[in-house]
């Protein structure tokens, strides 16, 4: 067991139990707090997979930005006497039986594909520049077309935000 | 290297040798030299944050007309040391209510923010952390877990003002975080990375010449980030009693405190970094320790500018401040990254004389056509200083049969 | 070293506990953490692939797809959260089993 093993052993078991505790956790904020862990957890993985950029992006957006929108949306969405129930509907076994089929279903087409299995080492490629990336994504023969429209969508998800939650002012009543 | 000239590196050569020549393996004592310089950066910082207090306080007297701290010791230095004896024997008081966790995680997390700054920066041209091609976004990225910390306070302390508080702060925070970043993509263009080093290494003419909108954008940013006068708000007594940190005393509220004092000082530094030329300087090729004391110094001017503003400028309301990011820094933030990056495409590279003064007189353009701009805004909406005239109230005005009305 | 398939049994992991909770949960907040987490399981997916398989031939497809997801999780956060608030404000709940009817 080498140590970047170990490393990843551990912060898979991190990021295991933070998404367990999001999805089961009785208060809302407390739930919010566990998705932060894990997506820490998740920014530690993409630096291990040698996507530094990908890791520092993730703590920018992800924790910088939509786990503070989830934190506020919990505290403008909240009642006094709601989180004293069980946090699960009436689906939770069947769910649990369904996912727990499928996850075993997943161990084991992944565990025993020979693709997969073979590539024990990576080669180490001397590419992962930001620079390649940003060239790539700004060449119209490569990926320009991409990056424009999720800009477009971006601009869009914006503007229909904003007016969804716009206070209309009543009128007449 | 010799010791004169490059004092840290030799000693972290001495130190590496003498760890391998006691036998550990090459990986190890990387580990150690990396955990070692991790503890001394923190170490130094806090205590370099002992003098800053200090400073801050003497200066502020200076300009407030008064003396500032000078009975502990020879012109008051002991003084921050007198502060935090007493805030380390202060008692800690946990509310009824309180979330154990977030509640004692927000102090920590507060400080672990901004120390994690102090990684990525280059002190000389051979001291520095860390090397990554992305550490501008790092430094971002670690400043939107400042706000997770203030959240957590607000959330923790079980009390609808700090919550409040704490929302009121992060919106502030978010807010001004958006010129922030456009305005960074500026330095990027210029130096061609995102890493720092690389950023310092293309400044043989500092950045603030060839952008000064940018660098007057990201100063204003800063300082909003950091929560100091005139964008205040977040702990104004006198609106909300602390914000986010009433229910915390002790080493815990002392803890927001150096979080506080110290990221203005980051700020300061990596403003140096990325505008100033950082440890650019005369003579930093031969002695690399130069670059250390250019550094300081540029950093110690900068701070003082952002003294000179905390002590001078009254307070923002928070409809002010909002509307001062969202309708003035953000689209000009925008419109000079459009006219830099034309105005420098344009120009063929290597006429760096006609480049600086093609940006030069560019960023003029634009600061004077934002200027006419708020200036016809305001003369549209005139902001009524003064109340509607009322009457005054005098004895002769009380109204009838008020004879007795003062019982 | 370590092996691709722990990279993807980790991703299949957070995949299922959110699909889990996306199905379970009542908040409608709640879900939308659980759609979160799912769509970080893809981006851990999309990125173990793109370092074994695609990274040493130069390929950067699976790194714009990741931006695109990233930049699609932030969207959808957005105008589900201002959905939600504004939901909200007329029904006064958040359990998405109460919100059954589309008046008002």
């Amino acid at each position: 067991m080498t140590g970047i093993q170990i490393l990843f052993i551990v912060n898979a078991l991190v990021i295991i139990f933070s998404a367990v505790m999001t999805v089961t956790a009785r208060h809302m904020i407390h739930a919010a707090l566990w998705f932060v862990l894990a997506l820490l957890g998740v920014a530690v993985v993409y630096a291990m997979l040698e996507a530094g950029f990908f890791a520092v992006v993730q703590v920018l957006i992800y924790v910088g930005a939509i786990a503070i929108l989830i934190i506020f949306a919990v505290m403008l969405t909240r009642r006094a006497l709601e989180d004293q129930e069980k946090p699960f509907n009436r689906a939770s076994l069947v769910t649990l039986l369904i996912v727990g089929i499928v996850f075993v279903g997943l161990i084991l087409s992944i565990r025993f594909w020979p693709l997969l299995q073979s590539t024990t080492v990576p080669l180490s490629p001397d590419q992962l520049t930001v620079g390649t990336l940003g060239l790539a994504l700004t060449d119209p023969q490569q990926f320009a077309l991409p990056f424009e429209v999720t800009s477009i969508l971006l601009l869009a998800a914006m503007i229909g935000a904003i007016y969804i939650a716009h206070e209309r002012k009543e009128k007449g009543k | 290297m010799s010791f004169i000239q490059d004092p840290i590196p030799w000693v972290i050569h001495w130190l590496e040798t003498l760890l391998i020549g006691w036998g550990l393996s090459e990986s190890l004592t990387q580990v150690v030299l990396f955990v070692l310089g991790a503890g001394l950066i923190s170490v130094g910082a806090m205590f370099f944050t002992t003098m800053l207090i200090w400073a801050e306080r003497k200066i502020g007297g200076r300009f407030q007309d008064r003396l500032g701290p000078n009975r502990v010791g020879p012109w008051g230095i002991f003084q921050t040391f007198a502060d935090m004896l007493k805030i380390f024997t202060k008692e800690y008081i946990n509310p009824v209510g309180v979330d154990k966790v977030p509640f004692n995680l927000a102090p920590v997390l507060s400080v672990a923010a901004v120390l994690a700054i102090w990684s990525v920066i280059p002190f000389s041209q051979t001291v520095f952390g860390t090397d990554i091609s992305v550490g501008l976004l790092i430094i971002i990225a670690v400043g939107g877990l400042g706000e997770m910390a203030i959240i957590l306070a607000g959330f923790g302390s079980n009390n609808k003002y700090a919550l409040l508080g704490a929302f009121r702060a992060v919106a502030q925070l978010i807010s001004y975080e958006v010129p922030l970043v456009i305005v960074l993509l500026i330095p990027v263009m210029f130096s061609g990375s995102m890493g720092l080093n690389d950023i310092v290494a293309a400044q043989k003419i500092p950045f603030i010449i060839y952008a000064p909108v940018a660098c007057v954008i990201f100063f204003i940013c800063s300082i909003a980030e950091n929560g100091r006068a005139p964008f205040d708000l977040i702990e104004a007594d006198s609106e909300l009693v602390a914000g986010y940190n009433i229910e915390y005393s002790g080493l815990k509220f002392g803890m927001f405190f150096v979080a506080d004092f110290l990221h203005a000082f980051t700020s300061a530094i990596v403003f140096t970094t990325i505008f100033l030329g950082g440890w650019q300087g005369p003579g930093v090729e031969e002695m690399p320790v130069l670059g250390g004391f250019y550094l300081l110094l540029k950093t110690l001017v900068v701070y003082f500018m952002m003294l000179a503003i905390r002590f001078t400028v009254p307070r923002f309301r928070i409809d002010q401040m909002m509307a001062l990011n969202w309708k003035v820094l953000t689209p000009l933030s925008l419109v000079a990254v459009l006219v830099t990056a034309v105005v420098d495409k344009s120009i063929p590279q290597g006429n760096s004389l006609f480049r600086i003064a093609a940006l030069l007189v560019a960023n003029l353009i634009l600061w004077l056509v934002a200027d006419r701009m708020i200036t016809a805004f305001r003369k549209r909406h005139p902001v009524q200083v003064v109340s509607n005239k009322r009457p005054l109230a005098r004895p002769e005005r009380l109204p009838a049969g008020g004879e007795g009305i003062s019982q | 070293m370590i092996p691709l398939y722990w990279y993807l049994l980790l991703s299949a992991a957070i995949f299922c506990i959110g699909l889990f909770g996306a199905i379970t949960r009542k908040n409608s907040v709640g879900i939308l953490l659980s759609i979160e987490l799912m769509l970080n399981a893809a981006n851990i997916n999309l990125l173990a692939f793109w370092r074994y398989l695609y990274a040493p031939n130069g390929d950067l497809r699976a790194e714009v797809f990741v931006i695109a997801i990233f930049v699609v999780a932030a969207a959808e956060a957005a105008v589900g959260l201002a959905m939600i608030i504004s939901a909200y404000r007329s029904r006064q709940t958040v359990v998405a089993n109460d919100m059954d009817s589309l008046k008002g």
